[in-house]
């Protein structure tokens, strides 16, 4: 497959600057970042068409790690090579570094504690960041299509690692079980269509 | 040493951390909450912190963490705190470097193959397991309290939050930011 590479050439501190502003002004993490990436690289710079972003994005959906960093690393390496891809994905962690650096000097966790209003208002917090986690739970079940067996895996998965046992609590193994299961069961459902 | 168990266990976070920022919650947990670098408490403020400032939660959580974490255990100086800051947040997207670099022209041609859609088909219900289990590990005492007062409270706020969040179109800030309001009323 050829890639055509766009005559509007990306520097590499252009691309530092461009995923710089992405990573200062998107809340929310990769895919709320997906859509402000498109319209800063494909329809406002014109570094890479629609086709290609999206072959671009279904490799940085594959890779682990943190999703906008991959789609930065991707883009960059796609348009600079080795370097864009640095710039790039060094333009994304920054602004989040610089904050949230700034955030642990001056809001430590004895500060938090120590403080009478703080800590009501941690209090008033925390409960509801565990809501925040519950709710995609949900979305994720339903996008994961779940049928009258397969619902038992996330149960057990998060049975497992809340156990706190040993082995059977590491999130690692069950990333690692789920990959190669999958592609065991597909394969063999491949295979038997083909024989068909 | 702490600084180097962080490194491993931001390489492992990095390596593993699929399905997105809330399935690499449990991860986090797993390498750095569970080993007692830091408390569930100090945990669960991160997640908030990082739900109101830009920027993925596995760069913010790498950042903070780094900075928290040497300070918890022997590195008092604040400068041990920058550079465990710094290495984290480098270490958490090596993996992504390495792999963009000498994989994505195979997975390029094989994005479509069985073994690439397999392997997702199969993780998809795990990840739904992973945030299950991050949610679930955070309900306790340390997060909702463990007098009747702050339970029933906690309780509340947390079901309100769910209902914010999954009902309607709030942005998480604003749901972050009325619960520390209600929390400085009611505590």
């Amino acid at each position: 497959m050829e890639h055509h590479i766009s005559d509007n050439r990306a520097s590499l501190g252009q691309l530092f600057t461009t995923f710089c502003k992405i990573g200062a002004f998107t809340f929310g993490g990769g895919w709320a970042m997906i859509s402000i990436i498109e319209r800063e690289v494909v329809t406002r710079r014109g570094w890479i068409d629609r086709q290609d972003f999206l072959d671009l994005l279904a490799i940085a959906q594959s890779l682990p790690g943190i999703l906008a960093v991959n789609i930065a690393a991707t883009l960059g390496d796609n348009l600079r090579g080795r370097r864009g891809s640095v710039a790039a994905a060094l333009g994304t962690i920054l602004p989040s570094f610089v904050i949230i650096l700034a955030i642990a000097m001056f809001l430590t966790p004895d500060m938090i504690n120590g403080n009478p209003t703080l800590s009501a208002i941690f209090k008033g917090i925390r409960p509801v960041v565990v809501a925040l986690i519950i709710a995609p739970v949900i979305s994720a079940a339903r996008a994961a299509k779940l049928n009258r067996f397969t619902w038992a895996i996330p149960v057990v998965v998060a049975l497992a690692i809340w156990s706190g046992l040993p082995v059977v609590s590491s999130p690692i193994l069950w990333i690692a079980l789920g990959g190669a299961m999958g592609i065991l069961v597909f394969a063999k459902a491949m295979k038997n269509q083909a024989q068909k | 040493m702490i600084f180097l168990r962080l490194i491993l266990s931001y390489l492992i976070i990095g390596l593993f951390g699929f399905g997105g920022g809330y399935a690499m919650l449990s991860l986090i947990q797993n390498q750095i909450v569970t080993p007692g670098w830091i408390s569930d408490k100090m945990f669960t403020d991160i997640v908030a912190i990082s739900q109101m400032t830009p920027g993925p939660i596995g760069i913010n959580s790498a950042t903070y963490i780094g900075y928290v974490a040497p300070q918890a255990n022997g590195f008092p100086s604040p400068l041990w705190g920058v550079l465990g800051s710094v290495v984290c947040t480098l270490v958490v997207v090596v993996p992504s470097f390495v792999l963009v670099t000498y994989t994505s022209r195979i997975i390029r041609r094989h994005h479509e193959s069985a073994v690439i859609k397999g392997m997702f088909a199969g993780l998809r219900p795990v990840v739904v397991g992973l945030i299950a289990s991050a949610a679930l590990l955070l309900m306790n005492a340390d997060n909702f309290g463990s007098d009747a007062y702050q339970l029933t409270w906690s309780i509340t706020l947390c079901v309100a939050g769910f209902c914010a969040v999954y009902f309607t179109k709030i942005h998480p800030i604003w749901i972050i930011l009325a619960a520390g309001l209600a929390g400085f009323v009611i505590f």
